[in-house]
């Protein structure tokens, strides 16, 4: 298994933070059923980056998302966030997860589910604060779903529940987000709304992964890119990682599109 | 027909009872009452989970528990069987899950093989056994709530006279039932929506799960062999399904419960006072008959109120009209 993907070189040099590397992933391997679906994943994230997560359907993108956040088993490796194991920074980690992994008929209105954001900070039977609640009102407003706070989950729209969920990350304050396609039946101008929040919060040190589908947008996103085959095909800045033969790797034979976009992207640059 | 279904008499059916055996009856409604808040409140969160039918296999499945409870301890008290039936709905649970995650059988399959597998398991134990069992098996599983008030004596605490023990008993359990579900709101709310994101805020989601079918396990088990199995399996689907209808906020689903609860066993009692029949099936009626108007006049899910919601969005015919054409 040595003809494969070289490991990803260590580029950015930055600031050279100490204890704060927001997330290290160390020879991450995951299965199900035996079948590994993620194979030595190897990955050091700087603070303060807008981050892509791209590559084919299935190629393990969610799995990655859920392995580092303890949510499936691994089979092998480590995962440090900020220096530690998972568990002691949970309150550090904002997520938003794949819009179909909830039943969006559940008996609950837009602002309580905004409120779960806030969950992690409260005890164990403590009843959200005052302050909880405005957090959470503050957060809504920000997705310009305020006028909402009192509708049931299931009469919104696919983005409108998108940008819910997006506010829900937001209540929990983070400082390393994860999400899972947030962008996913979103439209264009939502789209560059929610873009234009995630580089807010970059700019203030947050570090955000983002799985992103469309290839033709990815460029002027993203600062770095993480091209994932059930390996990392590379993780890099986006203008060292965005090219026709890694992207070409890291879709494999299904190019049919692909190619006119790569055509593009060397017409481009 | 006058002699299949009596008249109603309002002084025999809702007067009489009370004036003539207030102490009999207050124990067999009280009973109902607990029973179905028990059953009510947890089953909103089997029904939210979509895990309805689990309560179903457990009632059936606990019976080689109950058996071998017996046979081991050669004992009919119900401390025993308690025991034994509670650690065959445990495992039932266990096996369900264990089947489901191993494998790429859904639930409702799995659950199917658990509970017949075990049903059919005990009912042979029985056959062997029958010799040595004099246990009433219609008594054990379909419990009948009439004998509720000739359980004699009755629970005594600090020389207060507190009522029949398994009237006490099921009130405790619907009050412990009522603390845990409030005081663990969050955690069950979080678990049931997205345990995905349970997890990042520090929930764990699968001991919620467990902690759930256990609890679940020890409501069933205090609840048939007093009020019957149809009750038990009717009363954890049945609030839930008739809250969906009426609020779309799980706090007042929740609080609704008692409130069903309260009419459904009065209803069902003077139900079954009317027509002569057993009184925990005329409660699930009665349930039934609160899901039925619930069903159509509720104000979030009812068809009345989405009927007239559509109205009220249709566009009058005449509005279209100029741009299609016609004038
Ligand atoms: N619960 C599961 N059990 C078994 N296999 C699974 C499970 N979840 C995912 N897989 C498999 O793991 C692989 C990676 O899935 P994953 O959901 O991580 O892909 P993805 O990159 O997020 O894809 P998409 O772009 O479609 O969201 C797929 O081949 C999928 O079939
Ligand atoms: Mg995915």
């Amino acid at each position: 298994m040595n003809n494969t993907v070289p490991l990803p070189t260590p580029h950015t040099p930055g600031p050279a933070p100490t204890d704060d590397i927001p997330l290290e992933v160390h020879d991450l391997t995951v299965a199900y059923q035996k079948k590994p679906v993620l194979w030595g994943i190897d990955l050091v994230v700087p603070a303060g980056k807008l981050i892509g997560i791209i590559g084919p359907n299935g190629a393990g993108k969610s799995t990655l998302i859920k392995a580092i956040l303890g949510q499936v088993p691994v089979s092998a490796g480590w995962v440090k966030v900020f220096g530690e194991p998972l568990k002691k920074n949970l309150r550090r980690i904002g997520y938003v997860p794949q819009r179909e992994s909830v039943d969006w008929d559940f008996p609950v209105n837009v602002l309580d589910v905004v409120i779960m954001g806030r969950y992690g900070r409260l005890g164990l039977f403590q009843r959200p604060r005052r302050e909880d609640v405005d957090i959470a009102r503050a957060c809504l407003d920000q997705v310009k779903m305020l006028p909402f706070a009192n509708r049931q989950i299931s009469n919104l729209s696919g983005g409108q529940q998108q940008r819910v969920f997006l506010a829900r990350a937001l209540a929990q304050e983070a400082d390393l987000y994860f999400m899972d396609e947030p962008f996913a039946g979103v439209d264009a101008a939502t789209e560059s709304a929610i873009i234009g929040l995630l580089q807010e919060l970059k700019s203030r040190g947050k570090t955000l992964m983002v799985v992103h589908h469309d290839l033709s947008t990815a460029k002027e996103y993203f600062d770095m890119l993480l091209l994932l085959n059930m390996r990392v095909v590379s993780f890099g800045p986006t203008e060292q990682v965005f090219n026709n033969e890694l992207l070409q790797k890291t879709y494999g034979g299904r190019l049919t599109i692909l190619t006119d976009v790569a055509e593009a992207v060397k017409q481009q640059s | 027909m006058n002699e299949l279904i009596p008249d109603f008499d309002f002084q025999r059916v809702v007067v009489a009872p009370w004036a003539s055996d207030f102490q009999g009856n207050i124990w067999v409604v009280l009973m109902g009452f607990f029973a179905i808040t028990a059953c009510g409140l947890v089953g909103q969160y089997l029904v939210l989970r979509r895990m309805a039918l689990v309560g179903d296999a457990i009632s059936h499945s606990v019976l080689p528990g109950i058996v071998i409870a017996f046979l081991l301890l050669k004992s009919r008290s119900s401390g025993a069987m308690f025991v034994g039936a509670l650690f065959a709905a445990v495992l039932t649970t266990v096996l369900i899950e264990f089947i489901q995650k191993k494998s790429r059988v859904k639930q409702d399959a799995a659950i199917g093989i658990v509970f017949t597998s075990l049903f059919a398991l005990g009912v042979i134990m029985v056959s062997l056994f029958t010799s040595q069992i004099d246990l009433d098996l219609d008594c054990v599983l379909h419990g009948e709530i009439v004998n509720v008030p000739l359980e004699f004596p009755f629970v005594q605490v600090a020389g207060l006279t507190l009522g029949p023990s398994s009237v006490v008993r099921m009130a405790a359990v619907s009050l412990i039932t009522a603390v845990l579900v409030m005081g663990f709101y969050r955690q069950l709310l979080v678990s049931s929506f997205d345990p995905g994101l349970a997890g990042s805020l520090g929930v764990n989601a699968s001991v919620v799960h467990y902690a759930l079918m256990g609890w679940l396990s020890v409501v069933v088990v205090s609840c048939f062999d007093s009020v019957g199995a149809i009750l038990v399996v009717a009363m954890l689907i049945l609030p839930a399904t008739t809250a969906s209808m009426v609020t779309d906020r799980l706090p007042w689903a929740l609080a609704s419960v008692p409130l069903q609860a309260l009419l459904s066993a009065l209803g069902g009692f003077h139900l079954a006072t009317w027509l002569n029949c057993a009184i925990a099936p005329a409660m699930v009626v009665a349930s039934c008959g609160l899901f039925a108007l619930a069903w159509i006049f509720g104000p979030v899910d009812g068809q009345w109120a989405k009927r007239r919601r559509r109205r009220a969005n249709a566009l009058p015919d005449a509005v279209l009209d100029p741009f299609l054409g016609k004038s």
